[in-house]
């Protein structure tokens, strides 16, 4: 298992990454930003199943501006959390309700990050969501 | 007897540092470009003549945190504040951005390198804030990440919000379209530049503040 290298070259393609919340759920902020991170830098766009907590997301700005200037070619990312469908039954919400509690993410929602070298804008409406790539 | 009035001069000295420290921290955060420096100067010149630091239209022109302490008087009443100027928040920053307006290469890497520093800044000093008025530009979809993150974390930490859905003035803007994106939040649409519909603006902050 040869490592990476880190930085980001030429774009050739990208592959799109696709975490469950399970691979996720056990690990600390640090360990998760570190892991998105990771697949980010390593050209994919990641697609996972549920979202950050606040509090994570703005770890996620901070680390990635420290990594500005320090990883070549990299600029920064576009991420975008999808939300659950709003219709719900009462049963539903109360589950999610729970789960949310434990879990403290949002398992109904989807959230992409992409590098913005591929990555151009994602572009959310309300209704949809489209994933504009740089040429 | 002369212990008693020593304690009430104390008492009377402790209470004025007591008010004396009632400033409002009142933030202004949000995107690059948005208009936060721009208000933050208009209502710093209304109170104090003097402004709070330099407006641009190329994005990242503040990349320092920025202070000024002002009185605000509004219907009779007067509060003290602590204005908070921010660098806009983003998750991405690319120098050959800057190019586009004109800088030169040089300056457009070290502009985006204090930019990424001044980033972190901003969410460093968010704890801090005891209102916070997000700043955004009425003319651009703000079902941006970056807006929704700054809520959420206001939210989370129970900081009052005030969103200002700022540059009424243009043609393109759309408050209607921010108002469905932030339906639980009170939206005051103003105009920086020209100085539209500051009124509401103070009327809001001063509600706000009761909440604190
Ligand atoms: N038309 C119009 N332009 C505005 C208004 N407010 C600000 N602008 C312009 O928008 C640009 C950015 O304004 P700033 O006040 O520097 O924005 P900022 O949010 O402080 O930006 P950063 O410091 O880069 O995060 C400048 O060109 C301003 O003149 C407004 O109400 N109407
Ligand atoms: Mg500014």
């Amino acid at each position: 298992m040869a490592r990476k290298k880190r930085g980001i070259g030429k774009i050739e393609g990208f592959s799109i990454h696709f975490l469950s919340y399970s691979d996720i759920k056990n690990l600390g902020t640090t360990e998760r930003i570190k892991k998105i991170l990771n697949i980010v830098l390593g050209n994919n766009i990641l697609i996972f199943q549920g979202r950050l907590r606040p509090d994570e997301e703005t770890r996620l700005i901070e680390d990635t501006m420290a990594m500005i200037g320090h990883v070549s070619n990299f600029k920064g990312i576009e991420l975008a959390v999808v939300p659950r469908n709003n219709e719900k039954s009462i049963f539903g919400k109360a589950r999610e309700k729970i789960a949310n509690a434990i879990s403290g993410g949002d398992l109904g929602a989807i959230t992409i990050i992409g590098p913005a070298t591929i990555v151009k804008e994602i572009k959310k409406d309300p209704k949809k969501i489209e994933l504009l790539l740089n040429k | 007897m002369v212990i008693k009035i020593f304690k009430g001069f104390i008492g009377r000295v402790i209470s004025n540092i007591f008010k004396n420290k009632k400033k409002i921290k009142l933030g202004f955060y949000g995107p690059p470009n948005a208009g936060k420096t721009s208000l933050a100067n208009r209502i710093c010149k209304d109170f104090t003549g003097e402004e709070i630091g330099s407006v641009s239209k190329v994005p990242h022109e503040t990349r320092n945190v920025q202070f000024k302490e002002i009185e605000i008087s509004y219907k009779g009443k007067t509060m003290i504040f602590k204005m908070v100027d921010t660098p806009g928040i983003a998750t991405k920053i690319d120098y050959e951005e800057f190019l586009k307006y004109k800088l030169k290469k040089k300056d457009a890497k070290k502009r985006a390198k204090e930019a990424t520093q001044g980033v972190i800044e901003s969410i460093k000093w968010l704890d801090d804030m005891d209102i916070v008025v997000v700043v955004l530009d009425s003319t651009e979809n703000p079902y941006n990440q970056v807006n929704i993150t700054i809520i959420g974390n206001l939210v989370a930490r129970k900081i009052p919000v005030l969103i200002v859905a700022n540059k009424i003035d243009l043609k393109k803007a759309d408050i209607k379209k921010i108002e469905a994106a932030f339906p639980e939040y009170d939206v005051v649409g103003i105009s920086a530049r020209y100085g539209h519909n500051l009124e509401e603006f103070y009327e809001s902050i001063f509600k706000l503040s009761k909440k604190i």
